[in-house]
């Protein structure tokens, strides 16, 4: 393999302007969070006995998840199947992955009511294989698991021989490194093993997500209440992970002032049309197989919606990405890929919350400004962490011919690439 | 009947065959036979006379907010269409007859105890179950507060305590779990009842009683037991006099709701064949192509 191109820390300043902004949005969000912790969700939110579930659930739970798949997606097509040109793109993929997931938790706790109770599905005494949601829970707390385990590679090249504690801490330099040391040996061998168990687990909360609400086919909107649901779910989540990992990539190599990876880029997006393909021939099979076409003409809030997703978010990417100038072009493949990502969030927020038609509504649910607030910050929240870990850990890779400034290029002195690892 | 014996076998069977889950599926088998013997209660709502005495009685059994049984001898709540919630399980509504404006017919609301409960079969740690008894209940010390049971509950009965910073819980009707255990005890408001308009029994029992009562008096009720199938049937039941399409009772099918989710997933899940089959199907691919790759890095380097 051709080695010029290796990932590396990104060698800017953490506080830019952007920056700060970032941090006084997350700052509210943070407030409004433990508003809810003292007072309550009945004080933070309007969710009530009609609407159960608002857009923690909707936006920070379901489109959170769907939106990490680039992970998985990512990490299939590169160390299972191995393209090896991908391999530029896991690391962000998975470090996306990897906060998506915690944001997800996170967000979670603060929907539910016994947060301190969340660790309860872990206990045998309490498992229950007939609840949806509790394999949803088990896979996404395992997986989270899984993808910690397969950022550790990250940690190790670059920590490996160089840990130097600060302070009093320094006592500690020697556990630190051995715990290192046996952790590179451990995972340059079964890191495979863990791979496999992020793309299988990955599969199956991604479609069980989809299956939650087929429990309720009395308050879903026909457009989208179908027993096909978690195939439905699980192909758009695989079909959003590169447009995701596409957007992030342009959006960071705008921040760093970096050349984008566009033929990586351009060369991932051919799969979207493929994918989405398939995913929009499946829903319109459905929806006739089902005869609920009038319902997409009833002129409904929920028709419109479902139009908006469908054409927006699923037909007009498709469109476009079978064109090799919109392939080829930043805006192009940025435009696409936002497209890409705003029909599955929105397929979510949907399904959870446009579809609910609770049977004695007293009014209909918009959620509360702690609930926007709490969403908004917790997503400012990620992008700060995101930018953290790419300043101090070599996640994101610079493209051939661009030269980094020497004088913050990290010393490589044991650069462990994760495809000797998985090698 | 929409559980069989067949069902029952099935399912028993698959939770053997599973040794990772075979606690977890095996009880299955327990949900899925309604015990003969369970109990129910029918509600004959030509009966009632809308006197909210059980409404009392049910705040008064479960430490609810209880007012003077004078307060509930206001007749002005009946002006609209009232839900249970967190501080009231049980609700009286009153309904007009479609046929005679004039004439109107009370009916409570409350859990209806479904034999096979979707709220049950949601729930992520089991903290709503169906009792062999007849009663669904819920324990809080198990509940992490998700509220799927009140997404997946097709009567939208389980309410809860959202002003309840640090302990809510989800609150619903007992069928007076704790009053049934003690010998010869009624649920509260069958007790207070003074129009017999509630009968407390076996179920199996109650649906003789309810149809006997339709074919003795055809003039005075519709021909239809609600509970009897609707999602699976219920263990409470209910008679009307008018369409029950102008209640609060939901038409429903008697698709048992569970179902829906549990074949899709028990279908994923069939003792863990699929998720372990995928994670051979792509350790081969990955294999396969790695030795296949290295091959031709071979032949490069020759």
């Amino acid at each position: 393999m051709n080695n010029t191109e290796a990932p590396a820390v990104m060698p800017v300043k953490y506080f830019s302007r952007g920056t700060k902004v970032l941090f006084g949005i997350a700052l509210v969000g943070m407030a409004a969070y433990v508003y809810r912790l003292l007072f309550g969700i009945g004080a933070a939110t309007n969710l009530d006995d009609q609407y159960p579930w608002g857009i923690w659930i909707a936006i920070d739970v379901a489109s959170g998840v769907a939106l990490a798949a680039g992970g998985f997606t990512t990490a299939a097509l590169a160390e299972i199947f191995h393209k090896e040109k991908y391999h530029v793109i896991v690391r962000p993929a998975l470090l996306t992955a990897m906060l998506g997931y915690t944001f997800v938790v996170i967000g979670l706790l603060a929907d539910l009511g016994r947060y301190y109770n969340v660790w309860h599905p872990m206990l045998p005494s309490m498992w229950q294989g007939n609840s949806v949601l509790f394999e949803v829970g088990m896979c996404v707390m395992v997986y989270l698991s899984v993808l910690y385990i397969e950022f550790l590679p990250i940690v190790v090249e670059r920590f490996k021989g160089r840990v130097n504690l600060p302070g009093p801490l320094h006592v500690f330099n020697r556990l630190f490194e051995s715990v290192l040391t046996i952790s590179d040996a451990f995972l340059s061998r079964f890191i495979f093993l863990f791979i496999i168990a992020g793309v299988v687990l990955s599969c199956l909360h991604q479609s069980s997500l989809g299956t939650l609400m087929v429990i309720a086919p009395t308050k879903m909107h026909p457009l989208w209440y179908t027993s096909i649901s978690p195939l439905l779910f699980l192909l758009s989540a695989i079909a959003v992970g590169f447009p995701m990992v596409i957007f992030e990539s342009i959006l960071a190599s705008r921040s760093f002032k970096l050349k984008p990876e566009l033929p990586v880029l351009s060369s991932i997006a051919r799969y979207t049309p493929v994918l989405l393909g398939v995913y929009l021939a499946l829903k319109i099979g459905d929806l006739t197989i089902r005869e609920a076409w009038p319902y997409v003409f009833e002129g409904s809030v929920q028709s419109y919606m479902y139009a908006i997703e469908l054409l927006l978010g699923v037909v007009a990417p498709i469109v476009l990405l079978s064109m090799s100038r919109v392939r080829n072009s930043v805006k192009g493949l940025f435009v696409s890929a936002s497209l890409v990502i705003f029909g599955v969030a929105l397929n979510r927020i949907n399904v959870f919350l446009v579809a609910y038609k609770p049977l004695y509504p007293v009014k209909t649910y918009f959620p509360s400004i702690f609930e926007i607030l709490v969403t908004v910050g917790l997503i400012s929240m990620l992008v700060l962490v995101y930018r953290f870990v790419v300043v101090n850990f070599p996640v994101i890779t610079v493209p051939n011919g661009h030269v980094l400034n020497a004088a913050v290029q990290p010393e490589r002195t044991s650069v462990v690439n994760i495809n000797r690892i998985v090698r | 009947m929409g559980i069989t014996r067949r069902d029952f076998f099935k399912l028993s069977a698959a939770g053997s065959a599973s040794l990772m889950a075979g606690e977890a599926l095996a009880s299955d088998g327990a949900q899925t036979a309604l015990n003969p013997n369970s109990l129910g209660v029918l509600v004959d709502t030509v009966a009632c006379i809308g006197c909210r005495k059980c409404e009392w009685a049910c705040n008064d059994a479960n430490a609810l907010p209880t007012q003077d049984l004078k307060a509930f001898e206001d007749k002005s709540v009946f002006a609209r269409h009232r839900r249970p919630d967190a501080g009231a399980y049980t609700v009286v509504n009153q309904f007009s007859d479609p046929r005679d404006p004039s004439k109107k017919y009370s009916m409570k609301i409350q859990c209806m105890h479904c034999n096979r409960p979707a709220c049950a079969s949601a729930c992520i740690v089991g903290a709503l179950q169906k009792t062999p008894e007849g009663p669904v209940v819920y324990d809080a010390w198990k509940c992490i507060g998700c509220r799927y049971c009140m997404v997946a509950c097709p009567f939208q009965i389980p309410a809860y305590e959202y002003d309840n910073a640090l302990n809510p819980q989800v609150r619903k009707c007992t069928f007076c779990a704790t009053r049934l255990s003690q010998e010869g005890k009624k649920p509260a408001c069958v007790a207070i009842c003074p129009n017999e308009a509630l009968t407390f029994g076996k179920r199996e029992d109650l649906l003789i009683a309810a149809h006997s009562r339709i074919n003795a008096s055809p003039e005075k009720y519709v021909d239809h037991v609600y509970g009897e199938t609707e999602a699976g049937g219920t263990g409470w039941l209910y008679l009307a006099g008018a369409d029950f399409n102008n209640t609060e009772l939901p038409k429903l099918t008697a698709t048992v709701i569970p179902n829906l989710t549990e074949t899709i997933q028990h279908g994923v899940f069939k003792s863990f064949v699929p998720p372990l089959a995928l994670y051979g199907l792509l350790g081969l691919i990955m294999h396969s192509l790695r030795a296949e790759k290295n091959g031709k890095e071979e032949s490069r380097h020759e």
